[in-house]
């Protein structure tokens, strides 16, 4: 057998993770991303990321309870085995990154330090200051590097992916390779894999202004769904309650913000119009504190989101009357402040011109995170309970032991596959671990483990002597879908000059794309807005069939790029707006006014989009989760009605210390 | 209420101002460069990025020519990953932080754009700079681990030494102390890299692995690339580098203490040959 090359699609965390322990185990990677990979996506990250950790342990938390909170967190739509094992696996994670040199913050013992973040009672969040994303990604960089000097590591940076190739039909087909362009020749060409991992993050340009980089488009995972990959739990979209609104793009104000004691409050008076500084705390409306006194500012961002639209949209108290609340840290040390959140701090001061020390942000929700994505399988592990466990509360006993190897079989080349066997998605782009809802500092976890975990099924299944050789598989197999490439750039190109201004310009599109996703598929959803907004993408679609380009240049031609991501944007953008019309009930991130209740009756499933090439549209079903290790409960995080306030305050005082 | 947007409408009321780009355009490696104007309308909260976007929608000029979108390299759009890193008004800076407001406050001002200068120009504003990255293995830029095998913590490091070396790993590679560098030269030629000057950033990144407990196992690796043509002596100690650094790196302390710990690496290897 010829060497067997691995194939994968993105440099962030989960794609880096996956190519250091695939390169590691002897087999080469071809590493594709459409920026260099220092400057993914992943950089972005702020907060920080969570592990069971000794204090905490000590103070009754442990990884079955880190599993309990994603599980509760999300709704109950995650399967639940894949999530016991990544908390399972967290603390070894961060030993990793800690000997790969990050620069976590550290107490005065030289320990790592720890913060509050949301949907946690305890302080299990890791962090470097308040860019921990960037370090992340530069220890994995670094790591990376290190083997592209030894060989085993080839990137391809500036290289965007375009395609999968399959050989078979239908149920029949694998995953045999690639065909990638290059950004600046404009070449495209097949390359091929004994095994490709997606690894292409979220999609939050589809919703215009988000707090994602300019390169999640979503186009990436749309060419997987539509080459036949499912798409699983589209609807479910994050918005995060804490960003900057911003001409070009929303930056996000993270939530440590609100786990270092940031509080977010409004003027009690409507229209109050004093700075506000000058308004005393009598007449401020902690809204947040006052509705939840357990997790106060530190509620679950879906809920966090609607309370804060809830204040402002329907309540009209935004700050001014405007759509904007205030998040609060000047009661904080300056000199602390800098310290802890100094990335964020510096953000804000540059962006919005104020320095947050001093003067409380102004910040309003925005879309933030892909929960949904990819639908991928497992092996499970050997931990089955006989019954489904309750509640898991602080100082009890695991059922499990922390042993690695429980919820998911390590080494199973099923882990985190696609329905197309091959064909692998690692981190923001699957849709395995969040359910409906994500948890602050749960995604870098997520995607490191992937790539360290679910790497060495790839491996595996690369290994596996039972499997056809790719370099068995012909030559013609590849060279049509680059022709299938090919034509359409040529047709886009051809496209210049023709159309009807406005109507045909792909930028434009984009925007009224990102509109009205906006409006009707993020926080309030309902049957009429749905409805409304699958016509709207019928009407884009049809505009896009006659798109016009501005540029014909045949080198470094990124106006083509572009319009060929919208034209896979609304493609995608139809399969979440569709799952959210479906899903008749409101589940995280999915609020349906229209259904207000969770409803597990009929909806405790995962909805899986399906592309149908002969209408170009999703056909969504709903499909058990697997579940079996924890008994769904009421997802209140015990949100008081306005009397009797202060249960748990002091409980949660002395435990979260 | 479901037609209400997560992000608020731009501030109603005052009219729109307009700013007028000049952008230093090329069409690839090897073609002649030209200006371009552009006539921009500012809504609140511009930068130079919104502005570029702006242009690539409605790609005419200011003398109503039709033309292409102007071509750059963006990611992050807060000023964490260097892409899109270029010279603005003559200074080099990142354009996603450069608000139109602070650079352009009156309505008819001008904003001038070009590429990096020290970096070969893909197309308009869009540079290679793939040199700064293979500079990063030239001084084995890592932590030489194991394996990634689960192996328990690694070292213990107080507070002090910690936020010394997060500060130093901010670096995002975004050349702008190159650009300000009079040592440091475009060389468009891979085979040149080696022997020109390596600029300031990742002689900071050796500093920062040679503090690592692990990482100075490759310490007099490090010192040795950087002992050679095009490392630490070729710097002339302009102090530009530190001026222009976005993140405030402190790269003269670094370039200070990476010339120390060479001269002391210079003694013991004398002695050792001895
Ligand atoms: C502002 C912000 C702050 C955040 N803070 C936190 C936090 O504190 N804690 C936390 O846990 N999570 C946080 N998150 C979420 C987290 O950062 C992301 O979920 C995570 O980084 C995604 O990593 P990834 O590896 O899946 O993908 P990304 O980092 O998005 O990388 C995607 C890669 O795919 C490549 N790619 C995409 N399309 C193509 C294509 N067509 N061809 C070739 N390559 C392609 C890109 O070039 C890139 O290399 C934050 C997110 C944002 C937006
Ligand atoms: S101090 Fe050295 S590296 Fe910095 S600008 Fe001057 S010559 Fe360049
Ligand atoms: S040292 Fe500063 S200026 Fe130089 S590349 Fe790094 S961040 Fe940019
Ligand atoms: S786009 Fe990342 S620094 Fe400007």
């Amino acid at each position: 057998m010829a060497e067997q090359r691995v194939i994968v699609v993105g440099g962030g965390l989960a794609g880096l993770a996956a190519s250091v322990r695939i390169a590691e185990a002897g087999v080469p990677v071809d590493l594709f991303s459409m920026c260099p990979v220092k400057r993914s996506h992943s950089v972005c990250a702020q907060g920080g990321i969570n592990a069971c950790n000794e204090v905490a342990r000590q103070q009754g938390y442990s990884e079955y309870q880190h599993f309990d909170e994603t599980i509760y967190g999300g709704d109950y739509l995650a399967d639940q085995a894949p999530v016991l094992e990544m908390a399972n696996w967290a603390p070894r994670i961060i030993d990793l990154l800690d000997r790969m040199g990050v620069p976590f913050n550290r107490t005065n013992e030289g320990r790592r330090d720890l913060r509050l973040f949301g949907g946690s009672l305890f302080k299990r969040t890791h962090f470097a200051g308040a860019t921990t994303g960037q370090q992340l990604l530069y220890a994995l960089d670094e790591q990376t590097r290190r083997h592209e000097d030894d060989g085993k590591i080839t990137k391809y940076e500036w290289w965007e992916f375009l395609w999968p190739v399959l050989e078979g039909e239908g149920s029949d087909a694998r995953c045999v390779g690639i065909v990638a362009q290059d950004m600046r020749t404009m070449q495209i060409r097949a390359f091929r894999g004994a095994a490709v991992v997606m690894a292409t993050g979220g999609n939050g340009l589809i919703f215009g202004q988000s707090t994602n980089s300019v390169i999640c488009t979503g186009g990436a995972a749309s060419r997987c769904y539509q080459a036949g990959a499912w798409y699983g739990n589209a609807e479910m979209i994050q918005v995060h309650p804490t960003a900057i609104p911003g001409a070009d793009k929303c930056r996000l104000m993270s939530e440590s913000a609100r786990g270092e004691g940031g509080r977010v409050w409004v003027p009690r008076k409507a229209g109050d119009a004093r700075t506000p500084k000058s308004i005393p705390d009598a007449e401020r409306w902690y809204f947040l504190e006052e509705r939840y006194p357990k997790y106060g500012n530190l509620v679950p961002r879906d809920i966090a989101t609607r309370e804060i639209f809830d204040v402002c949209v329907n309540e009209k108290m935004g700050v001014g009357g405007g759509n904007m609340v205030y998040l609060d840290l000047t009661h904080k040390d300056p000199d602390y402040l800098t310290r802890k959140l100094g990335g964020i701090m510096d953000i804000y001061e540059k962006f919005a011109g104020d320095d947050p020390r001093f003067t409380p942000m102004k910040i309003f929700p925005a879309v933030h995170y892909t929960m949904g994505g990819m639908w991928t399988t497992y092996a499970p592990g050997s931990y089955t309970p006989a019954t489904p466990h309750g509640e898991h509360k602080p100082g009890m006993v695991p059922p499990v032991d922390t042993e690695v190897g429980r919820g998911m079989a390590y080494g199973d080349p099923r882990n985190m596959s696609t329905n197309i066997p091959g064909l692998y998605a690692f981190g923001e782009v699957n849709f395995a671990y969040h359910g409906a809802t994500r948890l602050g500092a749960n995604a870098l976890l997520s995607c490191i483990f992937d790539g360290l975990f679910c790497g060495v099924g790839v491996v595996n299944h690369v290994n596996d002597a039972g499997i056809k050789p790719v370099e068995d598989v012909p030559q013609s197999v590849y060279d049509a879908v680059v022709r299938q490439e090919e034509a359409k750039c040529e047709r886009l190109i051809a496209s210049a000059g023709t159309g009807d201004g406005p109507a045909h310009n792909a930028y434009i599109i984009g925007k009224e794309m990102g509109e009205v996703m906006t409006s009707a598929s993020t926080v309030v959803k309902t049957e009429k807005g749905l409805e409304n907004c699958l016509g709207k993408l019928d009407e884009l679609r049809n505009r896009y069939a006659n798109v016009s380009l501005s540029d014909t240049a045949t080198w470094t031609n990124q106006a083509l790029s572009y319009a060929r991501a919208v034209g896979d944007m609304l493609v995608l953008a139809e399969a979440i707006a569709k799952a959210g019309l479906l899903r008749k009930e409101s589940r995280g991130s999915h609020y349906r006014t229209d259904y207000q209740d969770r409803d597990d009756e009929n909806f405790w499933r995962a909805s899986v989009s399906r592309f149908n090439p002969q209408t170009g549209k999703a056909d969504v079903s709903f499909e058990e989760v697997k579940a079996g290790l924890v008994e769904p409960r009421a997802r209140t995080y015990g949100k008081q009605a306005n009397e009797d306030k202060s249960e748990n305050k002091q409980e949660v005082a002395a435990s979260a210390s | 209420m479901t037609t209400a947007t997560a992000t608020p409408p731009p501030t109603a009321g005052k009219a729109m101002r307009t700013v007028h780009f000049r952008i230093k355009r090329c069409d690839g490696p090897g073609k002649p460069s030209r200006w371009e104007s552009f006539n921009v309308p500012i809504p609140a909260n511009s930068n130079v990025i919104s502005c570029l976007q702006w242009i690539a929608a409605n790609p005419t000029t200011a003398d109503g020519k039709a033309t292409t979108p102007v071509v750059w390299e963006s990611s992050c759009l807060e000023e964490v990953c260097g892409a899109c890193t270029m010279v603005i008004n003559g200074k080099v800076r990142q354009s996603c932080s450069c608000l139109i407001d602070e650079y352009a406050p009156n309505d008819g001002d001008t904003v001038t754009l070009e590429p990096m200068s020290k970096f070969p120009v893909i197309r308009d504003l869009w540079v290679d700079r793939t040199r700064m990255f293979a500079a990063l293995k030239r001084v084995k830029a890592w932590v030489p681990i194991d394996g990634t095998y689960s192996l328990g913590a690694g070292p213990m490091e107080g507070p002090r030494a910690s936020e010394t070396r997060y500060k130093l790993s901010e670096c995002m590679t975004c050349g702008c102390c190159m650009e300000a560098c009079p040592q440091y030269h475009l060389q468009a030629d891979p085979a040149g890299w080696e022997t020109s000057f390596i600029g300031a950033a990742p002689i900071s990144q050796a500093r920062l692995f040679n503090d690592h407990g692990t990482g100075k196992q490759l310490k007099s690796e490090r010192l040795e690339a950087l002992m050679g043509p095009g490392g630490i002596n070729d710097c002339g100690n302009a102090q530009n580098c530190v001026q222009v650094c976005p993140k405030e790196i402190p790269l003269t302390e670094s370039i200070g203490a990476i010339g120390r710990a060479a001269t002391v690496e210079a003694f013991r290897r004398f002695f050792m040959a001895k």
